[in-house]
C-alpha cells in the first residue's frame, strides 16, 4: 500500500463532510465517520531527514475528527487528562470552526498545547476512556484528542495570534525555578501571572529541558518549544542558562542570600540507567540521553556544521521499549545506520511507547526484537563494540507493575552483529540537588519527596516532574507544576506584602 | 558575559585564558571544573579544569592544550572576545585535610588543575612535595607558581632539557621508598601518566588520587558519556568525580573511551588547520 499524501487524506475528509447533515448529526452517524489518519512524511523520504514526521490535520480533517466526538455529558476524557482540559468543549469549537475559542479553552488549563498535542501518551490518558473508542471496541479508534489539540495550537501560532496572559501588578516577591523543562515552565507561567518575579535557572546553554535535548526534531520541532519559551520571556520571566543549582549556587542560598521567597525544583530525572552487564563501558555504548543530546541539542546530525561528533554507526541495537528507545532508534536511522534493531524483553503490548511512535519506527525500517534482551556486549582490543550477546525470553506471571514478567529461556543465547548499543531503559534521579541540599528528603531511588501540594521537607521548597515522579511524561510534569504553582501562589499571598 | 580578560600563550599549543565568570569564581573549590562552549549554535561542550580563580576580580583561569576543533577555536579567541557558555563549577571538590606529607604529581597541562589542589593541601598544613613532568622545558607550565607552594619541587623532562631526565614515576618511587613514605599522592596528567603513578604507589600502599578528564556533554550527570570503571562499579566523572582512587580506576578502558571520536576529531582538526593555512596564504598574497 502506498503512503497516503496529505492531499489524498484531505480530499477524503472533504468528501466525508459533504455527505453529512451537520445540523442534525446522530450518534450513529458520528460513529460512522472514519477516524482521520494523521498526514505524515513518506517513510522512505523521512528516513533521511530530520523534519517533523507528522504533518498535522488539514482543516477538513480536523472538522471531520471533531465531529466524531459524542459530547458525552460525563466527559470521561477530562478525567483522563492530568491537567483536566475541557476536552469536549474545545473539540466542539473546532467542529464549529471557531479555532480561537477552541485554543482559549485549552489554554485555561494547559500552557503547552502544541507540545502536548505531539508528545502526550493520549492512548493511555484522555483517549483511553473515550466513549467512541469503547463503542468501536478499539482505543485506537477513539477521538484523536491530541491531534485536534495540536491542530488548534498550530493554528494559533501560525496566525501569530498567541496571546500573552494577563499579569497582575508586581508583588515584589521572587520565585526561583530550577530546571527549564515542562514542570518548571508551567510553574513559571502560573506564578508570574500572579505578579511575582520569576527566574528560571537552567544548566544547559539552551532552555526547554527534555523538549530540546531529548525529544527529536522529527517529533517535536524546536521552533515550537522556542516560541513557547519566548511567550514566557515576554511575560517577564527571566531565564538564566548555564546555571546549575547545587554547584553554581546552593539551593538554600537562593532563599537565604539571594532573596527568593520560594523555590521550585523541576530538574527532571537526568541520570541514565545502564544494564549492568559486561562490556557496557566499551566504546560505542551510549545512553539514549547522550546519543539524543548529541543529535538534538548539539545538532550533531548536521555533520558539516556541528562541532560535536556523533558515532557513525552501521548496525545499531537500542535497548528498551519506551518513547526514548523509539526516538533513539529513529535517530540512528536518520544518521545513516544501515540496520537498527530495537531489543525489548517483553512483548509488544507491554511496550510503554506511544502506539504512533512504534508504528512510525516500524515504517522507517527499525527491526523489532521482542522478548529478547542483552546479556553482554562484546568488543575488540581497541575497546570498540563488535557484537552483543542476547537471550530470548517468554512471558510468565504478572509482576509488581502488573505486566507479565519476562522469564529467560535457558540456552537461547545468540550473538547480534552490531557496532553500537544505545541504552534506553530509563533514568534515575540526578543526585546534584539532594547531595548539596541538607534536609531535603528523598526516597531510596533518590526521588525528592513532595506532599500533595508538591511541598518538600524544606519550607518554601517545592518539587515536581520527573525528579519526584521518576521518569514520566511531559503532561504529568505539567500537572505537578500546576499544583505546585497554586500552592506557591497561595503561600505567597499569605505572606505580608513586600513594599 | 564570559569576556576574555587576558590571554597568555604558555607554549606552542598551550594557552591560558583569564575569563570573567564571577559566580564560578566565587563558588569554585580546588578540584572542580567547568564546561565550556564557544558558541551556542554549533559549538561543542568540553570540560576544562579551573586552574585558578580570583573572586574579587570575578575571573577564572583556564589552561588548555590545543587537541581538537574546540580547543583550536578557543585558542583563536582574543582578549575582549566572549566565550558564549561556561557552566560550573562542576564535580566534587577535592577533599583537603591535614595528612602529613602530600606528593602532588603533575604532567603536561595536568599541572593546571593540580595548582589549586597543591595550594589547598599547603594551606591545610601539609608538607607538599611537587613533581612536575613535561616532554621538554618549553612545555613545562606554572613552574614559578608551583615553586611558590612547594616545600620541595622536582622537575622531570623526557628529553633532559630541564631538571631530571626521567619520567615522573622515578622520583615518585624514590619518595615511596624513603621513610617515612608519603601519606598521600595526587597525580594529574595524561591518563598513561596517572596509570603509572598509581602502579608506582600501589606496592607501597600509598593512597593515590587521580583527577580524570573524560568526554562529557552536559557535565551534570545527564548523559553518562563520562563513565569510567572504578573497582567493580561504573562511575560518572562529572557527578561522582572528577577525583577517584587511582588504584581502582580502569585506565585502559578509560583511554579507549577517550579515543572514541579520534578519527572524526583528527579529520576536523586537519580541515581546520587547512582552512587557517589557506586564510594565511590569502592574506599574504594581498598587497
Amino acid at each position: 500500500m502506498s503512503h497516503p499524501t496529505p492531499a489524498q487524506l484531505d480530499a477524503a475528509a472533504v468528501d466525508c463532510l459533504k455527505k453529512l447533515d451537520l445540523a442534525a448529526l446522530k450518534v450513529k452517524e458520528r460513529l460512522a465517520i472514519p477516524p482521520q489518519e494523521m498526514p505524515s512524511q513518506d517513510p522512505e523520504v523521512r528516513r533521511r531527514n530530520i523534519q517533523e514526521v507528522a504533518l498535522g490535520y488539514t482543516a477538513a480533517q480536523a472538522q471531520a475528527e471533531a465531529l466524531r466526538c459524542l459530547q458525552c455529558k460525563n466527559k470521561p476524557c477530562v478525567a483522563g487528562c492530568p491537567v483536566a482540559i475541557d476536552i469536549p468543549a474545545f473539540i466542539q469549537a473546532i467542529a464549529e470552526g471557531d479555532y480561537q475559542k477552541s485554543i482559549d479553552i485549552i489554554k485555561k488549563d494547559s500552557l503547552l498545547p502544541a507540545v502536548c498535542g505531539r508528545v502526550c501518551p493520549q492512548e493511555e490518558q484522555c483517549q483511553l476512556p473515550c466513549t467512541v473508542g469503547k463503542a468501536l471496541k478499539d482505543v485506537n479508534k477513539s477521538v484523536s484528542i491530541g491531534r485536534l489539540e495540536r491542530f488548534v495550537a498550530d493554528w494559533e501560532r501560525e496566525q501569530g495570534k498567541v496571546k500573552l496572559p494577563a499579569i497582575k501588578p508586581e508583588t515584589g516577591k521572587k520565585v526561583a525555578i530550577i530546571g527549564c523543562g515542562p514542570a518548571g515552565i508551567t510553574v513559571a507561567a502560573d506564578v508570574r501571572r500572579e505578579g511575582h518575579a520569576v527566574t528560571i535557572f537552567e544548566a544547559f546553554h539552551k532552555s526547554g529541558g527534555v523538549m530540546v535535548y531529548g525529544i527529536p526534531e522529527f517529533r517535536l520541532p524546536k521552533v515550537i518549544v522556542k516560541e513557547e519559551l519566548a511567550t514566557l520571556e515576554k511575560m517577564g520571566v527571566t531565564i538564566q542558562t548555564n546555571f546549575v543549582v547545587g554547584r553554581t549556587r546552593k539551593l538554600l542560598d537562593l532563599l537565604a542570600k539571594d532573596g527568593f521567597d520560594a523555590v521550585f525544583v523541576g530538574v527532571g530525572a537526568g541520570l541514565p540507567k545502564f544494564m549492568n552487564i559486561p562490556g557496557e563501558n566499551l566504546v560505542g555504548v551510549f545512553s539514549a540521553n547522550e546519543y539524543l543530546t548529541r543529535a538534538n541539542l548539539m545538532r550533531a546530525y548536521d555533520f558539516e556544521r556541528a562541532d560535536t561528533p556523533i558515532f557513525r554507526s552501521q548496525k545499531v541495537a537500542v535497548l528498551g521499549g519506551g518513547n526514548v528507545a523509539m526516538d533513539a532508534a529513529r535517530m540512528a536511522v536518520r544518521l545513516g545506520a544501515q540496520e537498527v534493531h530495537l531489543v525489548y524483553r517483553r512483548s509488544r503490548v507491554e511496550m510503554p511507547a506511544r502506539i504512533e511512535e512504534v508504528a512510525h519506527a516500524e515504517e522507517e525500517g527499525v527491526l523489532f526484537h521482542l522478548l529478547e534482551n542483552a546479556k553482554r556486549i562484546l568488543g575488540n582490543e581497541q575497546g570498540l563494540v563488535t557484537g552483543m550477546e542476547c537471550v530470548r525470553y517468554e512471558l510468565g506471571e504478572p509482576d509488581s507493575s502488573g505486566r507479565r514478567r519476562p522469564v529467560e529461556l535457558k540456552g537461547s543465547e545468540f550473538i547480534m552483529d552490531v557496532d553500537t548499543v544505545i541504552c534506553a531503559i530509563g533514568n534515575e534521579s540526578n543526585p546534584l540537588i539532594r547531595q548539596t541540599t541538607p534536609g531535603l528528603d528523598h526516597n531510596k531511588w533518590g526521588n525528592i519527596i513532595a506532599n500533595d501540594q508538591q511541598l518538600t521537607s524544606l519550607p518554601h521548597v517545592y518539587a515536581g516532574g520527573d525528579i519526584v515522579l521518576g521518569a514520566a511524561t511531559v503532561i504529568l510534569a505539567m500537572g505537578q507544576g500546576r499544583t505546585a504553582a497554586a500552592a506557591i501562589n497561595k503561600a505567597l499571598a499569605a505572606q505580608p506584602a513586600v513594599t | 558575559m564570559n569576556t576574555i580578560l587576558k590571554k597568555t600563550q604558555l607554549s606552542d599549543d598551550v594557552v591560558q585564558l583569564r575569563v570573567a565568570a564571577p559566580l564560578i569564581a566565587e563558588e569554585r573549590k580546588p578540584g572542580q571544573f567547568v564546561i565550556v562552549q564557544v558558541d551556542s549554535d554549533f559549538g561543542e561542550r568540553i570540560p576544562l579544569t579551573i586552574a585558578d580563580a580570583d573572586a574579587r576580580e570575578g575571573s577564572i583561569t583556564l589552561i588548555f592544550q590545543v587537541v581538537g576543533k574546540t580547543t583550536m577555536r578557543m585558542a583563536a579567541l582574543k582578549e575582549g572576545d566572549v566565550i558564549e557558555n561556561i557552566l560550573g563549577p562542576l564535580g566534587r571538590p577535592t577533599h583537603i585535610e591535614k595528612l602529613g606529607t602530600v606528593v602532588c604529581v603533575g604532567g603536561g597541562i595536568g599541572v593546571a588543575p593540580l595548582h589549586p589542589i597543591a595550594q589547598g593541601f599547603k594551606q591545610a598544613g601539609n608538607k607538599v612535595i611537587i613533581i612536575l613532568g613535561a616532554r621538554n622545558q618549553k612545555l613545562l607550565i606554572l613552574e614559578k607558581e608551583m615553586r611558590a607552594i612547594a616545600d620541595e619541587l622536582i622537575i622531570c623532562t623526557d628529553d633532559g632539557s630541564y631538571g631530571r631526565k626521567a619520567l615522573v614515576t622515578e622520583p615518585l618511587k624514590e619518595l615511596c621508598q624513603q621513610a617515612p613514605k608519603p601519606d598521600f599522592v595526587v597525580a594529574i596528567g595524561p591518563p598513561i601518566m596517572m596509570k603509572f603513578c598509581a602502579e608506582t604507589t600501589r606496592p607501597f600502599a600509598v593512597p593515590t588520587f587521580v583527577s580524570l578528564n573524560t568526554i562529557m556533554v552536559d557535565g551534570t550527570g545527564m548523559c553518562g558519556g563520562c563513565r569510567v570503571t572504578v573497582g567493580d562499579e561504573t562511575k560518572f566523572v562529572c557527578v561522582d568525580g572528577p577525583e577517584f582512587d587511582g588504584h581502582k580506576v580502569d585506565f585502559d578502558n578509560m583511554m579507549k573511551r577517550l579515543r572514541a571520536y579520534k578519527t572524526l576529531e583528527d579529520q576536523a582538526r586537519h580541515t581546520c588547520k587547512l582552512q587557517q593555512e589557506i586564510a594565511r596564504k590569502e592574506s599574504e598574497m594581498k598587497p
